[in-house]
């Protein structure tokens, strides 16, 4: 069966990209100056309780030495401790990555929705000043970042017009009863709405900033594959049978024109993902970006190398994701 | 019926190139002038501080000092002068880095492209794995790695971002590669070198020069992204992303030490971007 | 009065040359009316204004569109899409590219009976079922489910004529409808046209090159020479006895597939040179007749 040829080869590369991956990180920031430990104890510690805890972390063996173990671990699920918590690596970097997996998801949606918005309103109103606007906002958008825009969107409504909140996952104050760390999807399931609303008041900014750019290429992809499918014979025949402008575009051009659109925008939402680093420091949102950032300005080697390869598992996901989806959604790749 | 000719759109689109690519160019002239000039040009001592000049507001609003035209952060510090100052940072990062990026990530990439075999199966590999990485935290680390400084800062960018170049000039060269000029270069005695450079550089060339000015942008951002993190050069210059990081933190009290800057980056990355986006549409045949 | 009433129809380029020049026909209702003319001579272009999918790059100048007395022309776009909907239909001429390689064929008959008519699924689908049956497709329920490039370009063409039915159109333009078809093909597709038409009573505006095609279905006809009618006449007439120079030229050069051995007659320079100066005396602004 071809079918699982293909899908083991790809197994195989996944598994060859994330031993990479591993074998990177690991050995990339053993060469990190300073010392996690003694940055840890009291000023007062002696040589001998540096020693101690060093070799408790295993870091007193030969380079070599501790990948083997560390990845012995890995593959029993044991992804080490915490130097700065104490805590397993696994469960700290689990407990955080429901809050960047709902921040990536909205901003995913937020994208589509805008960059569709965008390619259908160009292709609706083509050749005239709504698409060269459109044009203009799509360039801007895409040459700017997603931490210039969480700037931007800090400015303007968190200071200047203040909507949104600019820092946290939600208000300090309130009580949380949700059993899972996905607050967004939890306080819906619930029908708790307020704690909703508020939810969403503080992801709203960080979650445009990351899908600006997005957007952008959604944007612009969609509306040159719209352009093209408009000229093909089955949406001029749509034309003959009544049907408005807006009709055919929607119902004759877009499923054919979104596909192509489709493996970009995959790349793309890695590429987004990875700007979760920055935006959440930025709006001090407690995801797996932000305890990236900590877990490297404190040499906590164990926490570091979890969050790195978490985030590669999550890329590596994704683009099979995509694969997959792409093979349903082409009915002349589904009934080969 | 439509409206739209195809006549029109063309030369719509070549005054627009125009247009932009003379004002992006024209900001990042003044950028390199201020640069250039910033101890004349300054009008203040950016280092210079005076806690009771500290947080004066820009020059059109109440209670401003003349003198300080953009206002003063929270250590009485003149943040035009910062400004001005931080540009030298700056582009001294987008012009080493951005062309060391290039000329390692074009080289891999061309070789790739071209030598195909073995060494195609490695370097793609490499980008598979290179690519699996968030960019921001790969930073991070790497500055971590090799602590503060602006050279660190250009080693990092060149790392983590050389895959950008590498990925598109490794496409281009396998298609020109399979190409029949290519073919008669070899048939004609061409060493595999020498017919890689000659014959497939050109050719690649304009992709290689957008990249290029988009690459100085993606550095500029690099440097503000790890200035606001705290790791960025050791000493005590100012630069855009630092101010940026301390005015984040003042924003209701003090906004201009946040929005000064933030604009100057905003309209730089832009610029950088515009720049390639019109040098593409120069070198695009169709439109020529 | 007729159905379908083309008055002094021009047509051109944006800013450009022009491609159909103060064209006239006329077709009653249940008329077969063929268009004949070489590659370019504006054929297809009459059909796709009557039909409202000129392209873009291509803008009206001057002339009258009477569908069923109302001037389409003169209707907003909204309305004139409508009106051409609901009393007219396209057989188009490619049925590879001609159907949505995302929906299955079933939608793509019943689409506008229950979008734009109102009808329900389920006899929309009875219909549809009625019509594949008409063409003379098998196992109708299997191809309403399966989608396009599941089938032969055949049998995708006989799904467009039957869609083009569905409706009960007053009027349908078929572009070249046998053109992109093997030619063993072709005698039955044409068959199943002439066939349909028949049995419906529909108007019929066919386009084609192949005056073969014309003398076995149309029944009148109108000959095209750059985007000017250069003779308009009852088929049986033509026939016998062409009155236009051009016209005479194009009989003679239909290959007689009865007599091997005799030779091509392209049309001669002579009457190129006099039809090429009718259309140039038209453009200087005489009056054509």
């Amino acid at each position: 069966m071809p079918f699982l040829r293909i899908f083991l080869l790809r197994l195989l590369t996944t598994a060859i990209t994330l031993a990479g991956v591993a074998v990177i990180v690991f050995f990339v920031i053993r060469v990190v100056p300073g010392n996690p430990i003694a940055m840890m104890l009291p000023p007062g510690a002696t040589e001998a309780d540096i020693a101690r805890l060093s070799a408790l972390y295993g870091l007193d063996k030969p380079l070599v030495a501790q990948f083997g173990i560390w990845i012995a671990g890995v593959v029993q699920g044991d992804f080490g401790t915490s130097i700065t918590t104490r805590q397993p690596v696994l469960d700290l970097v689990l407990g955080r990555l429901p809050a960047t997996l709902e921040l990536s998801i909205m901003a995913l949606v937020m994208a589509c929705l805008l960059g569709g918005a965008a390619a259908l309103t160009g292709t609706r109103y083509r050749g005239g000043r709504t698409e060269g606007a459109i044009d203009v906002a799509n360039g801007m958008a895409l040459s700017v970042p997603d931490f210039l825009w969480g700037l931007v969107l800090i400015l303007l409504f968190g200071v200047l017009v203040p909507v949104f909140h600019i820092s946290g996952r939600v208000t300090p104050s309130l009580d949380l009863p949700f059993a899972t760390n996905f607050y967004l999807f939890e306080s819906l399931i619930r029908l708790r709405f307020d704690l909703w609303a508020d939810i969403v008041a503080h992801m709203f900014m960080p979650a445009l900033a990351l899908a600006i750019p997005l957007a952008a290429i959604i944007g612009q992809l969609l509306k040159q594959s719209l352009k093209e499918t408009m000229n093909l014979d089955y949406v001029t025949l749509a034309r003959t049978k009544g049907y408005g402008e807006t009709r055919v575009i929607l119902r004759e051009a877009l499923r054919n024109a979104a596909l192509p659109t489709l493996t970009l925008v995959g790349v793309q939402f890695t590429f987004l993902i990875g700007g979760t680093v920055i935006i959440e420091r930025l709006f001090s949102y407690e995801g797996l970006g932000n305890m990236a950032i900590d877990a490297v300005i404190n040499r906590d080697l164990p926490l570091i190398q979890g969050i790195v390869i978490l985030f590669a598992v999550i890329f590596t996901a994704v683009n099979l994701i995509v694969d997959l989806l792409y093979t349903v959604l082409n009915p002349r790749l589904r009934h080969g | 019926m439509d409206k739209s000719g195809a006549v029109d759109g063309r030369s719509m689109i070549r005054r627009r190139a125009g247009l932009r690519l003379w004002l992006s160019a024209g900001w990042l002239a003044v950028l390199c002038a201020l640069a250039l000039f910033a101890p004349w040009i300054a009008p203040k001592d950016p280092l210079a501080q005076d806690l009771f000049l500290g947080r004066l507001p820009p020059f059109w609003v109440q209670g401003a000092e003349p003198g300080y035209w953009l206002g003063t952060d929270s250590l009485g510090r003149d943040v035009l002068s910062r400004i001005i100052h931080g540009a030298r940072v700056a582009l001294a990062v987008a012009l080493a880095a951005g062309t060391i990026t290039c000329l390692v990530g074009a080289s891999l990439g061309l070789m790739a492209g071209f030598l195909r075999g073995w060494v195609d199966m490695v370097i793609s590999r490499l980008i598979d794995i290179w690519m699996a990485f968030p960019p921001v935290l790969f930073s991070i680390l790497l500055i971590a790695v090799l602590g503060p400084g602006l050279g660190s800062i250009i080693i990092a960018i060149v790392v983590i971002d050389w895959t950008r170049f590498a990925r598109v000039v490794r496409a281009e060269a396998m298609a020109q590669g399979a190409m029949d000029y290519v073919a008669s270069a070899r048939v004609a005695g061409r060493g595999r070198l020498g017919t890689m450079v000659r014959e497939i550089l050109p050719n690649v060339l304009p992709t290689i020069v957008v990249l290029l000015t988009l690459e100085m942008g993606i550095a500029v951002i690099v440097e503000a992204i790890l200035s606001f993190v705290n790791l960025s050069i050791s000493t005590d210059d100012p630069t855009w992303g630092g101010m940026i990081a301390e005015g984040r933190t003042s924003v209701h009290q003090a906004w201009w030490v946040l929005v000064f800057p933030l604009v100057t980056l905003f309209l730089t990355v832009l610029s950088f971007s515009q720049l390639g986006e019109g040098l593409k549409d120069r070198f695009d045949p169709v439109l020529r | 009065m007729s159905f379908l009433s083309v008055q002094n129809l021009s047509v051109r380029l944006k800013k450009g040359p022009p491609l159909l020049r103060r064209v006239s026909l006329e077709v009653a209702a249940g008329e077969v009316r063929g268009l004949v003319g070489e590659s370019g001579a504006g054929k297809s272009m009459i059909g796709k204004a009557v039909l409202g999918i000129l392209p873009p790059s291509v803008e009206v100048t001057g002339g009258e569109i009477l569908l069923d007395g109302v001037d389409l022309l003169r209707l907003p776009l909204a309305e004139r899409r409508r009106r051409i909907g609901a009393l007219a239909a396209l057989i188009p001429q490619d049925p590879l590219t001609a159907l949505n390689p995302s929906h299955r064929i079933g939608p793509q008959i019943t689409d506008r009976l229950v979008d734009i008519l109102g009808w329900t699924r389920a006899d929309a689908e009875a219909r549809a079922r009625a019509l594949l049956a008409e063409v003379q497709i098998p196992d109708p329920d299997r191809v309403l489910r399966s989608y396009p490039h599941e089938l032969s370009g055949g049998m995708r063409q006989r799904i467009l004529i039957a869609s083009a039915f569905a409706a009960e159109p007053k009027l349908i333009v078929a572009d070249e409808p046998t053109t992109a078809l093997d030619v063993t093909v072709q005698k039955q597709i044409l068959k199943l046209i002439a066939g349909m038409q028949a049995r419906h009573g529909t108007a019929l505006l066919f386009v084609t090159h192949d005056l073969g095609v014309v003398s076995k279905v149309c029944q009148r006809l109108s000959v095209l020479y750059a985007g000017m009618v250069v003779e308009d006449t009852s088929v049986a007439d033509f026939f016998a006895a062409p009155r236009h120079a051009y016209s005479a030229a194009l009989l003679a050069a239909t290959p007689k597939y009865t007599d091997p051995s005799a030779g091509l007659t392209p049309v001669p320079e002579a009457v190129i040179a006099a039809v090429q100066a009718e259309v140039a005396a038209f453009d200087r602004g005489g009056a054509h007749g």
